[in-house]
């Protein structure tokens, strides 16, 4: 069948610099470099190029450019470019088009659309250079009420709690979706920062065992690698119920990806496809889903905080409302523009809700129904940077999940093309080659590095605001104003206008 | 030590149980749930009626109920045995990676989904009775055996409901006689029980001859459908790069 498809990027190789050392050659995993012996030329297979930009960090000359191809289709506002290729690509292979990471598409980012105060004259900012700032915070529930025993002395009635540095942990990515070295980095920089990372919903390889009391474990749909020994040993678990990046869909890690090692830790043979179906096939309802709840806290003799992920979708505040009478401790939200390790196109691109709109929505619904202190809030699906994670916590989150930028600090250059399994950045794969180019033990400084960054950045906002503790800045929405938000928006958001 | 559950709610009864920490009687169960969840290395004996998730995560305890069971037993179990001298509600044995459970009478919907195997463990789910619809769903791996030993579901007319094996990938399942007029997806291949299946089905149908006196000769004299996965991929679902 021809094949109509145009190369994504072109590479750009500046003859009088390359010294053909061939390392761009070794460096490529899409195979795009090659050696012409005979004419002594390195050549280049464009349509291999995935943008990773692994050639040009390496190369030693700087001879290596990759552009955006230059060639496009006939103009056209309506049939994009990428939306004829898509086009060929389904009419040539009969495919369903798979995607990595959140989406590219321009969905509004509600975050660059949310302005923070500032103090002046009447309430002084903080330096927090001079001035103590806490940052920390603890995500569980709230006791509902003060108990004292017969002599009057109080009862300690603190359900388990979750004890974060900082407002923001690593999000759930599965040891098979990255690779060893990337989780062994998450789980060395979560518990040199005094937070938590997330096993995803592959199990727990035995060697990380030992970071487990900043571990949090999921169970999802598969139940993969869920035993006793799993649940015993992190600090908090988690129900998967939903991805931001793919509502609705279940995961599905080919055979391919089930190495000797990522079979160990799923608790599967070898080369089997590992299914997690959309659903739990045991939850239909609120009802059941306090059954799984109390399952694991009965398991685990109520010990550990219960976290239940779910994904933004439309109704996500009557959710929430019923995951918080749940027995859930914590409530994790995804929003639309998370990343993922592989999501059909279509899905990603047009299922769910921004998370800030989720998460406005689902605060004042708690708050209205006098349920908030039931649960914490916990947000993800690209949270991007400090003034997002300050943003969050003024609409009303107790922390944010961070698994993009996270991924970004270990190296990845956001080619977007994880479900390959041939990330040159040794993070999405688990071909041992690739995998050995992430060095965790410079991966874990660079995490700690980020999120000591934001942690500055937060202190200095929080100061510039005359707020001394992330407490008092939760729901705080007068901290915030819209810009450019219609009359709705800001409505669902909680927020004035700019100017107001 | 025995244990009256009557006027216990689950989370004292299993406070209790869990602080005998050896071997127990529990008689009264009035629907409590998650009644041995991940114990290992104790026999828990079971009167009354136990409340869902009986014996979730089990580690290798035994437990033996001398009546009825609901919803989930054995959800996720690991290792151990579960011995029902009753029926079983839905989803028995959902995501089990190991151990035995045996049950005497039917099972509701989804007996097996997403049953597991890995290295040495291999789970075993035995139906004497009938079994509800959508038994073995996503099966992945371990065997799951209806025996039908009191005839066909009277809601379906066979010893299996609708809709079973869909989305089966691994594991094995037996059923008891020809399994003629059972639709079956195409995912899965179905045959006549040979000398090798017949000699592996007897190994586990020890536990269930032992356990209710049946006499396994006689469990044995009858033919078996044997149903396996014939492929390992049966979502496959093709996907084209974007
Ligand atoms: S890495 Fe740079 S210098 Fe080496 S062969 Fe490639 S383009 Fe030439
Ligand atoms: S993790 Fe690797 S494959 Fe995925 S987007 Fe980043 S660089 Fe690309």
């Amino acid at each position: 069948m021809p094949n109509y498809i145009l190369p994504d990027f072109e590479v750009e190789r500046r003859d009088d610099r390359c010294i053909r050392c061939r390392v761009c050659e070794r460096q490529c995993a899409n195979e795009v470099h090659s050696y012409d012996e005979e004419n002594d030329v390195m050549l280049a297979d464009e349509l291999k190029c995935v943008g990773c930009h692994r050639c040009v960090a390496l190369c030693p000359t700087r001879a290596l450019k990759i552009v955006k191809y230059s060639g496009t289709f006939r103009e056209n506002a309506n049939w994009s470019n990428q939306s004829i290729l898509e086009i060929y690509k389904q009419a040539e292979s009969g495919g369903v088009l798979l995607s990595s990471m959140g989406t590219p598409n321009p969905c509004p980012v509600y975050f660059d659309k949310i302005l923070i105060n500032a103090s002046q004259v009447t309430n002084p900012s903080i330096d927090p250079l001079r001035e103590p700032m806490e940052t920390r915070v603890f995500l569980g529930k709230r006791p509902q009420n003060i108990e004292r025993d017969e002599t009057g002395k109080l009862n300690n009635n603190l359900p388990p709690q979750l004890e974060l540095s900082v407002p923001i942990m690593f999000s759930a990515m599965s040891y098979g979706s990255i690779s060893y070295n990337a989780h062994e980095s998450l789980a060395r920089a979560a518990t040199e920062l005094g937070i938590y990372y997330n096993t995803g919903e592959g199990g727990l390889h035995e060697d990380f065992y030992k970071y487990g009391p900043n571990t949090i474990v999921q169970v999802a749909s598969g139940r993969f690698g869920v035993h006793k020994g799993y649940l015993d040993v992190a600090a908090a678990i988690e129900i998967k119920m939903g991805q931001g990046a793919k509502p609705g869909i279940g995961g599905h890690l080919p055979g391919e990806k089930i190495t000797e090692d990522v079979s160990r830790a799923r608790m599967i043979p070898v080369g089997t496809d590992a299914i997690s179906p959309a659903p739990h096939h045991d939850i239909y309802s609120i009802e059941d889903l306090r059954q799984l709840v109390y399952s694991l806290k009965e398991a685990t003799e109520y010990k550990k905080p219960v976290i239940v992920k779910v994904a933004a979708v439309h109704n996500i505040a009557a959710i929430a409302s019923g995951i918080a009478r749940s027995g859930a401790d914590i409530i994790a939200i995804d929003g639309f523009r998370g990343g993922t390790g592989a999501a059909p196109t279509r899905i990603r691109d047009n299922v769910g809700i921004p998370i800030e709109l989720a998460l406005a929505s689902v605060d004042k619904r708690l708050r209205d129904e006098g349920i908030r202190g039931n649960v914490s809030l916990v947000v993800a699906g690209s949270i991007r940077n400090s003034a997002d994670v300050v943003k969050a916590i003024a609409l009303g989150a107790d922390a944010c999940y961070i698994g993009t930028a996270a991924l970004i600090a270990l190296g990845c250059h956001l080619c977007r093309t994880c479900h390959l399994g041939k990330c040159n950045w040794g993070i999405a794969t688990q071909r041992p080659d690739l995998v050995k180019r992430l060095n965790p033990e410079i991966g874990y400084k660079r995490l700690v590095n980020l999120v000591t960054a934001w942690q500055h950045e937060i202190k200095e906002l929080l100061g510039g605001m005359g707020i001394n503790s992330i407490e008092a800045l939760r729901g705080n929405r007068l901290m915030l104003r819209g810009v450019g938000l219609n009359e709705k928006e800001l409505e669902i958001l909680g927020i004035k206008h700019a100017g107001e | 030590m025995v244990i009256n559950a009557y006027g216990l709610d689950f989370k004292e009864l299993n406070a209790k149980i869990r602080a005998v920490g050896s071997d127990c009687v529990v008689e009264g169960c009035i629907g409590q749930r998650y009644i041995g969840e991940g114990l290992d290395g104790v026999t828990l004996k079971l009167y009354g009626t136990p409340g869902n998730t009986l014996g979730g995560y089990l580690n290798g305890a035994t437990i033996e109920v001398f009546g009825n069971a609901q919803d989930e037993v054995g959800d996720t179990m690991n290792a151990g045995r579960i011995i029902v001298h009753g029926n079983i509600g839905d989803a028995a044995g959902y995501a089990m990676r190991g151990g035995v459970i045996c049950v005497r009478g039917n099972a509701g919907y989804r007996t097996g989904i997403h049953m597991k195997e890995y290295k040495d463990k291999r789970p075993v789910i035995i139906i004497g009775g009938y079994t509800g619809s959508f038994l073995g769903e996503y099966q992945a791996g371990g065997v799951i055996i209806v025996l039908g030993l009191g005839g066909p579901s009277p809601y379906t007319g066979n010893i299996v409901g609708e809709f079973p094996c869909t989305g089966m990938h691994g594991g094995k399942l037996f059923l008891r006689g020809r399994a003629e007029g059972v639709d079956f997806p195409a995912q899965v291949n179905v045959r006549l029980a040979g000398e090798e299946d017949r000699a592996e089905l007897a190994g586990h149908l020890e536990i269930f001859a032992y356990s209710f006196g049946y006499p396994l000769g006689w469990l044995l004299d009858s033919d078996y459908t044997v149903v396996t996965p014939n492929t390992k991929r049966p979502y496959k679902q093709l996907y084209v790069q974007n």
